[in-house]
């Protein structure tokens, strides 16, 4: 099962620098990250940015991941 | 008619499409029940399709839109996102705005 830290490092490995913070239950999870990659990127896209991250996993072990966004200074 | 065809097809079918689990009458997650909420509250007209009966289409869809989970809305064919977006845009009016244009 997956542990909010797994998700957490697996974010920071896709976003290097990024502030990441992880909660959840196992299955549902709620990220908030803050990446430079985020500037001038729409909702969709910033969220898409976090998914790649996470792979296959997204979907599958966890089940749901809502998201809070930012990209520096916002 | 391949998958990718019948995604195609099915989002020119109609303006406002919603991919999900189980149904609007009766969803099969929380988060899919959430998004027909929304969308019943903005009095959109709109098709929805039951990915748990349709696995190729399942698949298809996170290919087609790059996008993991359900549900996932669609206007005029766009992927607008899943119900974490959808929420924040409905809390800012905003999702309202979207409908009631897509409807026209």
């Amino acid at each position: 099962m997956m542990e909010p830290e797994d998700i957490k490092q697996m974010i920071e490995l896709g976003l290097p620098g990024a502030h990441v913070l992880v909660t959840g239950d196992g299955h549902h999870f709620e990220a908030e990250v803050i990446a430079s990659e985020f500037a001038g990127k729409s909702m969709l896209q910033r969220h898409q940015i976090v998914y790649r991250t996470l792979g296959s996993k997204m979907g599958n072990e966890i089940h749901a991941l809502s998201l809070r966004t930012q990209a520096p200074g916002e | 008619m391949n998958t990718q065809e019948k995604i195609r097809e099915q989002l020119s079918g109609d303006k406002i499409v919603l991919y999900m689990k189980g149904s609007p009458q009766s969803p099969q997650c929380g988060f899919s029940a959430k998004a027909t909420q929304m969308l019943g509250a903005c009095g959109a007209k709109y098709a929805s399709y039951d990915i748990l009966s349709d696995p190729d289409i399942r698949q298809g869809l996170k290919e087609y839109s790059n996008w993991p989970t359900f549900p996932q809305l669609y206007l005029n064919g766009e992927l607008v996102g899943g119900c974490d977006i959808m929420t924040e845009l409905f809390q800012k009016g905003e999702l309202q705005k979207l409908i009631a244009k897509a409807m026209g």
